[in-house]
């Protein structure tokens, strides 16, 4: 099962490194993991997805509450969320894709953010799902870089996270 | 971290980094400081050189420091402190802390780094000391302002005695340690990401007595946080009251008088048949302050398998320790201490008893296991026989010494041999299972409590890992005992080759051993070498009675006898080799 923990930690140097220690010692998988600040400059927010069990997801919550740094965690999925992931691509746009290209990209809303006369660079948010998708929309060939952000997520309605 | 600043933070003597490290050890009264010097704490070591209250100890290499400061704290329940340079002291520390962090022992460690401007450009003695320690500390401070020095202090010492315990490393530039600020020891701190839960829940707890008390088939297994937390008595007053069989861990040795008649012994891998057997066959399981680990329950599928309906309450002060091997069904998080008081006095309020009969038919069954006298051994052996030797360290000592040991069948055979009456007294590594150990927990004890016997129960292997630590105890006048129980070989290695490996002894063989009585000679200590049965309890009684010597005891034993009952490693507890089996 995939799940999205949201943490809030203190902005220490080595907090990062912490969590990610954690991970990688007692061998949890990362899908992704953002990081940064949040409105209040001595805490920052992490949103890492991560898969397991009912049973590991449960160690992986108890064990980064045990990390001195992490004010808090919570489970994302375990209530209504929004996820968002920012996603760049640059792809081949030469003669008679040009026009191919962009209107795929208007399909999933895809903004064109820099182009020169062979290429493109896409801005796309969304869910995981929806950029895999554009991605798979997209021929393979045309791909010539893609950097994503991984998730960040928050909860939907008043649901807040605070410490 | 948010911390509530002292008003008078303006106020107060202005003081060195390096004074200001040695003031906060006095304000939190400790004695002694396990360390080494080195170019990164030399301020340190002269603001040491101008006070009296805190005693600095010597050791020979800074494993040594570590495992002393952990030896002091776990038969004190202080925490232990340790203070080591840069670069190779850290590297050398490293398995010290580690070896307190599987155990959960309270600790601070500081250490020195190179000037701040320095760090990152690989300068002489640098180590990304915050870095290598990360995964085994409970937490670790880089302190770059002298300004934050005493409260980062504070907060080692709070984090590394509250909750969970462990050990916590602050590391001090040493233009910090020279630079001055004014001293304020704040006399709390509170961190807002650091609060760990101490009472447990009512609900849960009152789940846990009827459970309890609706057992046919009871059980209490009780571990190391039953010792750390204090809770032997309460334990103690449990298991009476309920006249439940109850099982110790390695860890958890003492926190139930190895006398009572409802102590089935220690379990695990070479646990008693009669403490295993419970375990696997009981309805209801109460663990106190345990985990779970592969080396008490073996396999944990054969754990749940083998016996599906079993209920199990858990209490303990992490609840990382809660189901993380073992589906439990009543979790209690809190202060294993308050939790038992609780729960005794539900019970003593309550009407309803245990069933008895049921528990009569329980105690039967016991006692078909308790039968087979699982730890028999050949009591006419003419060659020294390993066991016997710490029944007479038992007999010799009343029952009453601080015993340590190494890593090994000497180890094994102690913590079954030497019936612990009381807590804090069995001290050993269990997480880590690190040799070497012996010796430094001897120091770090016999410093806290100078008029008690303290006897390290070691093997030829094991004590030549820190066997540099004879030049501490005669230094400073440490009078232990150490029981060499000398095999001539890698005794474990040496079992597991025998039973896993078709007998092919790979480099277990202990070739070229010193002579361990000139050795100790040329220390400046006693040493005795005993190779006949007869000979055991005369030379421990001699030993014991030289009070003001450090007498070590090489005791030529068994090349051949092993360790059972043993659960070869990915079995269940039920699957025990016995020695009549072979
Ligand atoms: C530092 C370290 N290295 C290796 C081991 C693996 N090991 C466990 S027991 C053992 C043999 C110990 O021999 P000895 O001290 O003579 O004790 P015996 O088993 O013979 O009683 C070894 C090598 C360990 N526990 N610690
Ligand atoms: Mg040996």
């Amino acid at each position: 099962m995939r799940h999205i923990l949201s943490i809030l930690v203190e902005n220490e140097a080595g907090a990062l490194s912490r969590v990610a220690g954690l991970f990688s010692a007692r061998g949890y998988n990362i899908e992704s993991l953002t990081v940064a600040p949040t409105e209040d400059a001595t805490m920052s927010r992490m949103t890492i997805v991560t898969t397991g069990s009912e049973e590991i997801v449960e160690q992986i919550t108890k064990q980064l509450n045990k990390l001195v740094d992490v004010v808090k965690v919570v489970d994302l999925s375990e209530g209504r969320h929004i996820e968002r992931e920012l996603m760049l691509v640059k792809v081949r746009a030469a003669g008679k894709d040009r026009e191919e290209m962009k209107r795929t990209a208007d399909i999933f809303r895809g903004r064109i953010i820099d182009v020169t006369d062979k290429s493109y660079t896409i801005e796309l948010t969304g869910t995981t799902d929806k950029l895999d998708a554009f991605l798979e929309a997209l021929d393979k060939g045309a791909i010539l870089e893609t950097v994503r952000t991984g998730v960040s997520g928050i909860g939907r309605g008043e649901w807040v996270l605070k410490a | 971290m948010e911390l509530k600043l002292p008003p008078l933070a303006e106020t107060g003597e202005t003081l060195t980094g390096a004074e200001i490290a040695i003031r906060c050890l006095s304000e939190e009264g400790v004695e002694f400081v396990f360390g080494y010097p080195g170019g990164a704490v030399l301020f340190i070591y002269d603001a040491l050189f101008k006070q009296k209250k805190v005693k600095h100890i010597l050791v020979r290499h800074e494993q040594g420091a570590l495992h002393a400061a952990d030896g002091y704290a776990r038969a004190t329940g202080r925490p232990g402190v340790a203070l080591v340079t840069s670069g190779p002291g850290v590297t050398n520390a490293v398995t010290g802390i580690a070896t307190a962090y599987m155990d959960s022992i309270p600790m601070v460690v500081i250490t020195g780094q190179v000037p701040t401007r320095a760090i990152g450009e690989d300068a002489f003695q640098e180590c990304d000391t915050v870095g290598i320690t990360r995964p085994c500390v409970k937490h670790n401070f880089l302190v770059k302002d002298v300004n934050e020095l005493a409260v980062t202090i504070k907060k080692a010492f709070h984090i590394a005695t509250t909750g969970r315990p462990g050990p916590v490393l602050v590391d001090i530039p040493k233009d910090v340690s020279q630079q001055t600020a004014r001293f304020h020891y704040p006399d709390k701190v509170h961190l807002r990401s650091y609060s760990p839960v101490v009472k447990g829940h009512g609900g849960q707890i009152k789940k846990a007595m009827q459970l309890l008390l609706d057992a046919k088939r009871p059980m209490i297994y009780v571990g190391g946080g039953a010792v750390l937390g204090e809770a032997s008595q309460e334990v103690t007053e449990l298991v009476r009251l309920l006249d439940f069989p109850c099982t110790n861990t390695l860890m958890g040795l003492g926190s139930i008088p190895a006398s009572d008649k409802r102590f089935v012994g220690m379990l695990g891998m070479h646990g008693t048949v009669e403490a295993n057997m419970a375990m696997q066959n009981c309805d209801v399981l109460l663990a106190v302050g345990a985990r779970f680990d592969d080396r008490v329950i073996g396999n944990p599928a054969h754990f749940a398998a083998g016996n599906p309906s079993r209920k199990i309450v858990h209490i303990d002060v992490d609840p990382s320790s809660i189901s993380k091997r073992v589906r439990v069904d009543v979790p209690i998080v809190g202060h294993v201490k308050d939790v038992l008081t609780e729960l005794i006095a539900l019970i003593k309020a309550g009407k309803e008893k245990p069933d008895a009969a049921a528990l009569a038919a329980w105690w039967a069954q016991i006692a078909t296991w308790r039968a087979k006298d699982c730890l028999k051994y050949d009591r006419a052996s003419p060659i020294i026989k390993p066991q016997f030797v710490i029944e007479k360290l038992w007999e010799v000592t009343k029952g009453d010494a601080y015993v340590t040991s190494d890593v090994g069948q000497h180890q094994m055979w102690a913590a079954q041999f030497y019936r612990f009456e009381k807590p804090r007294r069995w001290i050993n590594s269990g997480g880590l299972g690190t040799m070497g150990v012996g010796l430094p927990y001897a120091m770090g004890v016999k410093l806290a409590f100078p008029e008690a016997d303290v006897a390290c129960v070691t093997g030829e292997a094991s004590i030549q890992m820190c066997i540099q630590e004879l030049s501490t105890c005669k230094q400073y006048h440490l009078p232990v005992k150490l029981v060499n129980l000398n095999n001539r070989y890698m005794g474990m290695v040496r079992q597991w080759q025998e039973f896993f490996h078709g007998n092919r002894y790979a480099e277990s063989y202990m070739d070229a051993l010193p002579d361990f009585v000139k050795l100790a000679e040329a220390y400046g200590h006693v040493g005795m070498k005993v190779e006949k049965p007869g000979d055991v309890e005369g030379a421990l009684r001699e030993a014991f009675a030289l009070k003001d010597r450090l007498v070590f005891l090489d005791i030529i034993t068994d090349q051949t006898e092993n360790v059972f009952p043993m659960v070869p490693g990915g079995k269940g507890m039920s699957e025990m080799i016995l020695a009549e089996d072979l």
